[in-house]
């Protein structure tokens, strides 16, 4: 390597008289002036202050995740030519602690060399009072070593602790709820895989309180109960050091938002004398319940819940369609809800038979003649549930117990796989080995369109999740200029402001793009 | 006549031996070849004695002296001094003197009629220095430096001073000392020039590694060898400083 030596006595020279003679070469100079009785030219040429200074050095990379080996034992990103490679390699240089670093900069190098050379300048003091810069080149070599992260996510079984939620119900609403909490929180940073099972979630971890600050989260988010156990992987008994896995089995409350649930009449007089069949309007961390006749809402904690288990007398697969004939608001509002009372006549009854139903309902705000409405249809139901025959055989609750409990509003005239303009993100998961049969995939789809539409029906759940804005759709939109699609829909549309811009690999294009339609919307 | 020794891989030769114009004192120790050095110069000429000074082989440090006296610090034993006076000639007196400053070497520099000394040194050391001596004496710094016998090499015939010394001090001191001064450096630019070499008014030693600049420097300051003025550095001298120069 040419070592370009580059020196400058810094010293200026006031009085230039001569008083001795350079010991070196014999030149005249002026001795108060000069360093050691040797003149500035000698001193270049016999002083190396960069001596100590190493002039090749190794960096090791990850070549996996592109991060460099930051001594003793971190990774950290670094671009090429970046002031954090630089500092990473003047970092690892030995022997400049005792020189002034005044410059340093890449010198261009083919990436492919796998070098990375470096031009230094330093400065130090060479005698007493004299100081020398002095610039020169370093070669760093390149090397692979794959970080520790990426070791463990090439190697199986890495595990420390897993997180497996459960939730015994024939469907995925939950999850998919729970997903979206997840993501807007960021809870599964941690993570080093997620896996689905049947009835729920695994989640795995590296180090049990990743698992246990996973398992608060969950904790804060939904009503569930946490049981934690361990299993010992390995003993020393010289130093009694022991490496253990944990498993939390976290259970999810069978209950989900518009399931009716029939509460044992102990229950129900215990949280506030409600009556015992009811619906579940919304879920927290514990279970809301409404009483669709009187608009009566009582909350079941999640330990209560687990002191005497049930499960939901009706879950949404059960739900059938009706058409509102006739409504008539009644009662007391709250909240969204308002009591009315409403003429049904099931849909499929339509043009067969006049059997109408004469029901209360807590959706007196959104239904309206004509419309279309979800509900359970008891009477002709057999339902196999020791809670609702207890209600059945009870004097006080029997002659109360109603035809049709109405749930939601129906937009029946909304188009299947009609894009939406706002989208979902998804976490991404290693599916089980098997692999998932055709009516599987279809339930799953199914699932998350119905998931999608109470997000839009329901501002309430929106609220703790991000939806982003849906690009392509908006372009199309913009494009076609097509306008309304009936106003049924209209209880559907989720307002713009509330999406957020998706980061991330947006392109020139994109941009482009996403100016025109600003202009089209002003 | 300037010549170049070594006191055992030690280029400090002024550290080793005193060098006056009736006598010089070596110190005892394995280095034979510089007691060659001294004696193909002086032998029969003046006494060369070989001694310690309180047991120490650093007598040029602990010894002032010129033509006629010699002093010693206090430490130096009866048998040394006796050793001294048996083989310095007989009108040289020797004093042993009772001064905190016992490196007399460091803190006096003398040549036959003028001495200067350490600011510090006490009164009646400095009237002892008179006396034996037969200078004057004058209290002196040398470019801010209080050892005026380890930066000053001085004979009669001139003197070398340490090299950051300004024009201006040189002068000063030049004035004082009657001889012309230079500053300069020896044993490869050591500013050290009075430990550095040791002086007389026909020949110069210093240490193995002084440069032909420097030789030529003191050779010219000094007078040494024939028809050496201090301007036949760059006439008559160059083409010997340039060959072992290269």
């Amino acid at each position: 390597m040419s070592m370009d030596i580059d020196t400058v006595s810094l010293q200026q020279r006031v009085n230039t008289a001569a008083t001795i003679l350079c010991y070196n070469c014999g030149a005249p100079i002026d001795g108060t002036q000069a360093a050691g009785a040797l003149c500035s030219d000698c001193l270049k040429l016999t002083v190396d202050i960069t001596d100590g200074i190493e002039r090749e050095g190794v960096l090791h990379m990850c070549r996996d995740c592109d991060r460099w080996l930051s001594p003793p034992s971190q990774y950290v990103s670094a671009a090429p030519e970046s002031r954090e490679l630089l500092a990473l390699c003047l970092r690892k240089l030995k022997g400049l602690n005792k020189s002034r670093i005044i410059d340093a900069s890449f010198i261009w190098t083919e990436p492919h060399s796998r070098r990375i050379k470096l031009k230094v300048t330093v400065q130090q003091e060479a005698f007493e009072g004299t100081v020398l810069q002095q610039t020169f080149e370093v070669e760093y070599v390149q090397q692979y070593r794959q970080c520790p992260d990426c070791q463990k996510s090439y190697t199986h079984n890495t595990w420390r602790a897993v997180v497996q939620v459960r939730q015994k119900v024939p469907h995925k609403r939950t999850f998919l709820f729970l997903e979206q909490h997840i993501l807007k929180q960021g809870a599964h940073k941690d993570t080093i895989n997620i896996k689905e099972v049947q009835n729920g979630i695994d989640f795995y971890f590296a180090a049990r309180n990743h698992a246990e600050k996973f398992v608060d989260f969950l904790n804060s988010v939904a009503p569930c109960k946490a049981k934690k156990s361990q299993e010992l992987i390995s003993m020393d008994t010289h130093t009694s050091m022991k490496s253990y896995k944990f498993t939390f089995s976290v259970e999810l409350v069978p209950v989900c938002k518009d399931d009716l649930v029939a509460l044992p009449i102990k229950l129900a007089k215990s949280i506030g004398n409600i009556a015992p069949l009811v619906i579940c309007y919304r879920i927290g961390t514990a279970v809301n319940l409404l009483d669709p006749n009187t608009l009566q809402v009582a909350d079941l904690s999640t330990p209560i819940f687990w002191r005497t288990p049930f499960a939901p007398l009706a879950d949404v697969q059960q739900l059938v369609e009706f058409v509102v004939m006739d409504i008539e608001p009644i009662g007391p509002e709250r909240g969204r809800f308002l009591l009315a009372e409403a003429t049904v006549v099931r849909a499929s009854d339509l043009g067969n038979n006049d059997t109408t139903y004469y029901v209360r309902t807590h959706l007196g705000n959104i239904l309206h003649p004509g419309d279309s409405a979800m509900g359970y249809h008891l009477s002709g139901t057999q339902f196999n549930n020791e809670a609702f025959d207890a209600i059945q055989d009870s004097k006080q609750y029997a002659g109360m117990l109603p035809d049709v409990v109405l749930v939601k509003k129906h937009y029946a005239g909304r188009k299947k796989n009609k894009t939406r303009n706002w989208k979902l993100k998804r976490m991404g998961r290693e599916e089980s080995d098997m692999k998932p049969r055709k009516q599987d995939q279809d339930r799953d789809e199914l699932d998350y369109e119905q998931f999608l539409q109470d997000l839009e029906a329901d501002p309430e759940l929106r609220a703790g999740m991000n939806l982003y804005k849906n690009e392509q759709q908006r372009q199309a939109d913009a494009m076609s200029e097509m306008d309304t699609d009936g106003g049924d829909d209209e209880g559907l549309h989720i307002p713009m402001d509330q999406l957020i811009d998706e980061m991330g690999d947006m392109g020139m294009e994109d941009h482009e793009s996403e100016e025109e339609d600003d202009d089209d919307e002003e | 006549m300037a010549v170049r020794a070594a006191f055992e891989n030690s280029n400090e030769v002024g550290v080793f031996a005193t060098l006056t114009n009736s006598y010089a004192l070596v110190s005892v120790g394995a280095s034979e070849n510089f007691y060659s050095v001294f004696e193909a110069e002086l032998q029969d000429v003046i006494p060369i004695c070989h001694t310690t000074i309180a047991g120490t082989r650093i007598i040029g440090r602990l010894t002032a002296g010129n033509r006629k006296g010699l002093l010693v610090p206090t430490s130096t034993t009866d048998q040394e001094l006796q050793h001294l006076r048996n083989s310095i000639p007989d009108e040289v007196k020797i004093q042993r003197i009772e001064e905190r400053l016992s490196a007399l070497g460091n803190v006096i520099c003398a040549n036959d009629h003028v001495a200067l000394v350490h600011p510090d040194l006490e009164r009646e050391t400095e009237e002892i220095i008179a006396d034996v001596l037969g200078v004057e004496v004058f209290r002196q710094t040398i470019a801010d430096n209080v050892l005026t016998g380890s930066y000053m090499a001085l004979s009669n015939q001139g003197g070398i001073v340490h090299p950051k010394t300004s024009i201006q001090d040189q002068d000063e001191l030049s004035s004082l000392l009657q001889v012309p001064l230079v500053a300069g450096s020896v044993n490869r630019g050591s500013p050290v020039v009075g430990a550095g070499m040791v002086v007389n008014d026909w020949m110069a030693v210093t240490g193995l590694d002084t440069t032909a600049t420097e030789l030529s420097v003191v050779e010219s300051v000094f007078k040494l060898g024939e028809g050496m003025g201090p301007s036949a550095i760059n006439t008559t001298n160059k083409d010997t400083m340039v060959e072992s120069f290269y």
